[in-house]
């Protein structure tokens, strides 16, 4: 099934300037009970937009008109603890399209590639240096170019590369699907499991 | 030739198809699926028009969010009775083998697949949940996945993966007396911190791992995703053989003696390498405890806090921490007051996590301003733990053994920990509103939960230990 492709975004960002953000913080777990991929925008980050009678939290910077865009900007080590994709749709479905992080729990990062969602890798100085100024100007714009694996802070032109699998760069860029691939190997997959019969 | 991690060994025969300068695709022995994290994979295949691959290779239960009480009456919550719902019709439309609520081989995933035989050395298992590495235990390649990767599995047997790299845990020495695998595994992972190992597969090993029991293995395998790990697994030896032969479904197969001999090769080659390789000494561990919120944040259980200088957390995330939690730097938790305790989950709700928290109680009374929920991780272990008389123990002191489920360690059920109460946990993450919103979670060992639930307060269990 065709996927929405990803090629360049430029936008503000929103910072969250926190180290080892977990899953269970980006959707917690009495909001997993859904049985389709939509709505969990809603609850992004619930227990910290919003106090427990529901009210908005306005110390949480996405409570902040002043902040807005579609790059998420965080602490080291962002998405670790559970497995629940359910993160990365909370994530998309409030309109994020990127997340820069000095390093993604792996499972996570895995999901983000499936979903569209680009895990942008920088280095901790580039992050430190990227969420200063996004916090003394929230109108600080970057621009992401996947093709040439670029990340630039747009007003001051400081550009960093990042990294990321080719494999899974041609499937953001084309809108391809990991599934429709491995349908499209089915053949090979039997022979694999013919030959292992006889190997054991 | 070369000489190969066991971690190699196993990906490698694994390996379907290398994509060129890409992930590789691998083929997956064994997957478990459970009702939280499937839906939308079926949902998925449905909309392609396509059915599972291979059914059989498919194993089903229900288990995240089912209530511990009452299981033989309707899931009151209506969407997680949906949800229990459509997992079992999704696995009855595709011919999946389904233990639901109340089945005799109901139960926490990673509990019932190795307790049944499901988990053999060797294998790749695969799961929509992140204590997969659990399954490690028994010398597997086994891991957490996302629900588009269950999807992938469903749609092919097989994962698009990256190959992660390799790094050695060698534990050298003996646990000492009150001191438990769980221990073991908090003690790393606050040596290592919560993200330390993110990228690697990790091998444990060392004359410390080498003693403990299956159920202590994978308490260890259970949390290597707490320090990041993509996995970990132990190298299968006797005791994982022993483990096997007491299983009949496999024990009583036709080729048992076969495999037994292959596993036999199932170890890393002298001089393989590895990516990381790091050594502890299991002598210098004491019973540990979690004062924040993420399992890293772990000290001895009589340490003080560190102050933010000696933490491995940015300042304000620490902070943050501390303040959740509403304990300062500085201070002990020794004696702290303990409002809930709980024992179970897939880390600790085993047979002989039972076992270790009744021979403690039996004889003393669990304090009056205690709640505890006592969950045993599947059918198999709720009916062991009565045949042995571990519900009469536990009743006597003053607890209740519940029903199987996930139950309190990530409360999407009725077992919720009111927010800013304390509760002492064996189970594997401390994160905020983990155990229901405002919670506070400390991790520990089922002795040090039992001491907790016993005098009311953080205590070493040490000091109770009886001859």
């Amino acid at each position: 099934m065709a996927k929405d492709k990803f090629t360049t975004l430029e936008s503000t960002c929103v910072p969250i300037p926190l180290e080892n953000i977990d899953t269970d913080q980006i959707i917690p777990a009495r909001f997993l009970s859904a049985t389709t991929r939509e709505g969990f925008g809603d609850n992004l980050f619930r227990d910290w937009r919003f106090d427990k009678s529901g009210n908005k939290n306005n110390d949480f910077v996405l409570n902040n008109p002043g902040f807005s865009g579609q790059v998420l900007v965080a602490g080291k080590n962002f998405g670790c603890g559970s497995s629940r994709e359910h993160a990365v749709w909370a994530i998309t479905g409030y309109g994020f399209r990127a997340v820069v992080s000095s390093f993604f729990a792996d499972i996570f990062r895995n999901n983000s590639l499936n979903n569209g969602l680009l895990p942008v890798v920088v280095s901790e100085e580039f992050l430190r240096n990227l969420l200063s100024q996004i916090n003394s100007n929230p109108l600080t714009k970057v621009m992401i170019n996947l093709e040439k694996q670029t990340f630039t802070i747009t007003d001051t032109g400081e550009t960093v590369t990042f990294e990321i699998d080719p494999y899974k760069k041609e499937c953001l860029m084309k809108g391809l699907d990991d599934i429709d691939y491995l349908l499209s190997i089915r053949d090979m997959i039997t022979a694999y499991e013919f030959r292992n019969t006889l190997r054991r | 030739m070369e000489p190969k991690t066991l971690f190699d060994k196993i990906w490698d025969s694994h390996v379907v198809k290398s994509i060129e300068r890409g992930p590789d695709v691998l083929y997956i022995d064994q997957h478990f699926i459970h009702e939280v994290t499937s839906p939308q994979a079926f949902e998925g295949l449905r909309q392609r028009g396509i059915t599972v691959f291979r059914p059989g290779k498919t194993l089903a239960t229900a288990d995240h969010n089912i209530p511990t009480k009452d299981q033989h009456l309707k899931i009151r919550d209506e969407l997680s009775r949906k949800q229990v719902e459509q997992l079992e019709e999704n696995c009855r439309a595709a011919g999946i083998e389904y233990f639901g609520i109340n089945h005799p081989r109901n139960g926490i995933v990673h509990v019932v697949g190795p307790e049944l035989g499901y988990t053999l050395p060797g294998m790749t298992i695969v799961c929509g949940d992140s204590h997969t590495s659990t399954h490690g235990a028994f010398g597997t390649i086994a891991f957490g996945i996302g629900t588009s990767e269950v999807e992938m599995v469903l749609a092919s047997q097989c994962i698009i993966q990256p190959k992660p790299k390799k790094m050695r845990i060698t534990v050298n020495g003996q646990l000492q007396r009150g001191v438990t695998s769980k221990d073991l595994i908090l003690y790393l992972i606050s040596r290592l911190s919560t993200g330390g190992a993110t990228g690697h597969f990790v091998e444990y090993c060392g004359s410390a791992i080498e003693s403990l029991s299956m159920e202590g293995r994978m308490t260890i395998c259970n949390m290597s995703i707490e320090m990041g790990a993509r996995g970990g697994l132990i190298a299968p030896d006797y005791t994982t053989f022993e483990y096997i032969n007491r299983i009949p479904s496999v024990a009583n197969r036709p080729d048992f003696k076969l495999m037994l001999l292959r596993w036999r090769n199932l170890k890393s080659d002298e001089g393989a390498h590895f990516d990381r390789d790091v050594v502890f000494d299991a002598e210098e561990i004491s019973p540990m405890i979690t004062f924040g919120t993420n399992p890293g944040m772990g000290m001895s259980i009589d340490g003080t806090i560190p102050g933010q200088d000696q933490n491995q957390e940015g300042t304000s995330s620490y902070l943050k921490a501390l303040d959740y939690m509403g304990f300062s730097p500085g201070t002990k938790i020794l004696g702290h007051p303990v409002d809930y305790v709980f024992l179970g989950s897939c880390t600790n709700g085993r047979i002989e996590d039972l076992r270790a928290f009744a021979l403690f109680v039996e004889g003393r009374k669990k304090a009056p301003g205690v709640t505890a929920i006592i969950v045993p991780g599947s059918k198999k272990v709720e009916k062991q733990a009565i045949n042995e008389g571990i519900d009469r123990i536990l009743r006597e002191s003053g607890f209740e053994l519940r029903q199987p489920g996930c139950s309190s360690c990530l409360a999407m059920n009725d077992d919720k920990i009111p927010a800013g109460k304390y509760a002492v946990s064996t189970s594997n993450r401390n994160f905020e509103g983990r155990q229901g919103p405002g919670s506070r979670t400390l991790l520990a060992s089922p002795l040090t939960a039992a001491a907790a639930a016993i005098t009311g307060r953080i205590t070493d269990p040490r000091e109770l230990l009886k001859d």
